[in-house]
């Protein structure tokens, strides 16, 4: 089975985040990034199971610079067998999308598996383009995954609720919680992973559909109201009255 | 300008979140809705009320495929000749959305938060809802999946009127084998009240005092991270940066700590209320109204103040 798992980094969730440029750039001084949590502790360790199950390779993609990198190491690391990075720096995810189906629809893929969002832009879009690009059904939001012959079943998340459902592969699927368990690299997959194949594609210059022009923060939340815990009958009076929510 | 609202008819009744689609769609211009399945005429001639002149429906297919629900889309899209279409960013946005923009050329905005603004980029949140960004859409089609929770249901117009059309929807690929809706939960993305246990409640065992707060609210359950990763709670209800990202009207959190990846998820909703025994906890800072005791005492004192409450409302 050949699998593709698309790798995004993504700012360590404790980054104080803030702009430059009047307001127009994120500020990524001193910012650490990481390998996007979805992609890597659902779709990457994913695709390294059925890989171990049923043969095949893990190819990870990503669309970014040199600067990209280490994240794309990391990935290598916990046990992909190669990288691909597209090089030019990403976005938006009409571009991204449109330059991984670029490279994807030439390589027989199985499946691509990508976490269900970036936890910077939460966009959760790349998936359902790059589905719609490459022609393949799109799985969103799936927390389980069977893989049988030419088959996969999934449960997948919808509104209230799971469906489980079949497909015939090949197959786009976004990976949310319960799909597999974070591991953690060890010293061999780190040392590894120095000499794993990351190949440098040229990148198509896919048209950017939007651009952020602006950026900001919340203004700032009044003190807390400290209510006494021997009296609720005065918090649900303030819920009803004052903050008019229930 | 004519606008188009793909909205989901496929459950019980018409949900919240398609309600504030077409609400925000009528600030743009002339609604038409487009939707599939069974709903009887009559049920979608209400979302006249919201501001929808049209409804489109096609009764050829049911169901939530997006490879169909992507074809009809665009084929409504091309019929009325609207450039601007309109998404819940809910579960079926989510995968809809993104398709049609490849299919049609047009620029999404994914989680948008309100209306354009004057130099028509549109508010979207980012980093997790720590911040917060303007979009521009550089195509001359545009897709905007709205954020659910983000604007008011505005009742102004009177029936729509329904003909029926067909999508060209096409074959499904994906056979669905099963579908459960756990019995009695409200869907967590799209409440409006929310009861949250983390850590402090010490074990699953304890839970009763979220659920029986929760169901005398009418409110959905959420938790924080390591209560779900403990088998303690169903995944579902994990909210926080690497969980889901919720805006409630009101979220009360019990026994969490408050740290930012949790925070990330739930400092949208529009008031928080925290009960902690620790008065440094982090979530304090977080929080509208804050009650410093322990949980096992305050909850159930909550949840009787409540019930009086109701009683004489
Ligand atoms: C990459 C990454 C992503 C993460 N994503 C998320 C996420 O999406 N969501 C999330 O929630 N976490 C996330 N976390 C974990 C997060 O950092 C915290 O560890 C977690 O939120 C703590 O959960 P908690 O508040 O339930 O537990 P704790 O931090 O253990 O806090 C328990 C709290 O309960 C209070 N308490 C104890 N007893 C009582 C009592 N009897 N009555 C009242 N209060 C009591 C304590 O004072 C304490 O404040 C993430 C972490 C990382 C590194």
């Amino acid at each position: 089975m050949k699998i593709l798992v698309c790798i995004s980094k993504a700012p360590d969730t404790t980054t104080k985040i803030s702009f430059t440029d009047g307001d127009t750039k994120f500020d990524e001084g001193g910012v650490k990034y990481i390998v996007n949590p979805y992609d890597e502790w659902y779709a990457l360790v994913k695709g390294i199971e059925l890989k171990e199950a049923h043969g095949g390779s893990v190819t990870t993609i990503t669309v970014g610079t040199a600067e990209d990198d280490a994240t794309i190491r990391k990935a290598l690391a916990i046990g992909a067998d190669d990288a691909v990075r597209v090089d030019v720096k990403a976005e938006d995810a009409g571009q991204v999308a449109a330059e991984i189906a670029n490279f994807a629809k030439e390589g027989a893929y199985d499946l691509v598996l990508l976490g269900k969002e970036t936890i910077d832009y939460n966009g959760s879009q790349v998936g359902g383009m790059l589905a719609e690009h490459l022609d393949m059904p799109f799985i969103s939001l799936a927390e389980r995954m069977e893989v049988n012959g030419s088959k996969a079943t999934l449960d997948k998340e919808i509104v209230g609720g799971v469906q489980t459902v079949e497909a015939d592969l090949p197959l786009v699927v976004s990976c949310a919680k319960g799909m597999a368990e974070q591991r953690i690299p060890n010293m061999r997959g780190i040392m590894a992973a120095r000499t794993k194949p990351l190949k440098v594609v040229e990148a198509s210059n896919a048209a950017k559909q939007t651009s952020f022009v602006k950026y900001g923060l919340p203004a700032p939340k009044s003190a807390v109201k400290l209510i006494d815990p021997n009296n609720m009958d005065e918090l649900v009076e303030l819920l009803h009255n004052e903050a008019k929510v229930i | 300008m004519s606008v188009l609202v793909y909205i989901n008819s496929n459950g019980e009744k018409i949900a919240k979140s398609a309600f504030e689609a077409v609400t925000y769609a009528k600030k743009l211009g002339e609604v038409t809705v487009v939707t599939n399945g069974k709903t009887d005429d009559s049920t979608l001639a209400q979302l006249g009320k919201y501001g929808a002149s049209k409804v489109l429906v096609d009764r050829s297919f049911e169901g939530i495929d997006e490879q169909q629900l992507t074809r009809m889309v665009a084929t409504a899209a091309e019929k009325e000749g609207a450039n601007t279409i309109v998404f819940s960013n809910d579960l079926i946005g989510k995968a809809v959305a993104p398709r049609l923009s490849v299919k049609m050329n047009a620029g999404l905005v994914a989680g948008a938060t309100g209306v354009p603004q004057e130099d028509g980029t549109i508010p979207v949140n980012v980093f997790s809802g720590k911040a917060h960004g303007f979009v521009k859409v550089n195509t001359d089609k545009k897709i905007i999946a709205l954020l659910p929770n983000s604007i008011q249901p505005e009742e102004t117009g009177a029936d729509a009127t329904v003909e029926e059309f067909s999508g060209n929807a096409g074959d499904t690929r994906v056979t669905v084998k099963d579908t459960k809706f756990p019995e009695g939960d409200i869907p967590l993305p799209e409440a409006e009240l929310v009861v949250s246990g983390g850590r402090g409640l010490k074990g699953p065992e304890n839970w009763n005092l979220i659920l029986d707060l929760a169901k005398e609210l009418g409110a959905a359950t959420a938790c924080s991270r390591p209560v779900a990763d403990s088998g303690w709670r169903p995944h579902h209800e994990h909210v926080g940066q690497t969980g889901v990202a919720i805006s409630p009207n009101l979220y009360i959190a019990a026994g969490i700590s408050g740290a930012i990846q949790h925070l990330a998820g739930v400092n949208r909703s529009k008031v928080i209320v925290v009960i902690n025994t620790d008065d440094e906890a982090p979530f304090f800072k977080a929080a509208d109204y804050g009650v410093v005791g322990d949980a096992f005492e305050v909850l159930p004192r909550l949840l009787d103040a409540v019930k009086k409450f109701k009683a004489s409302n």
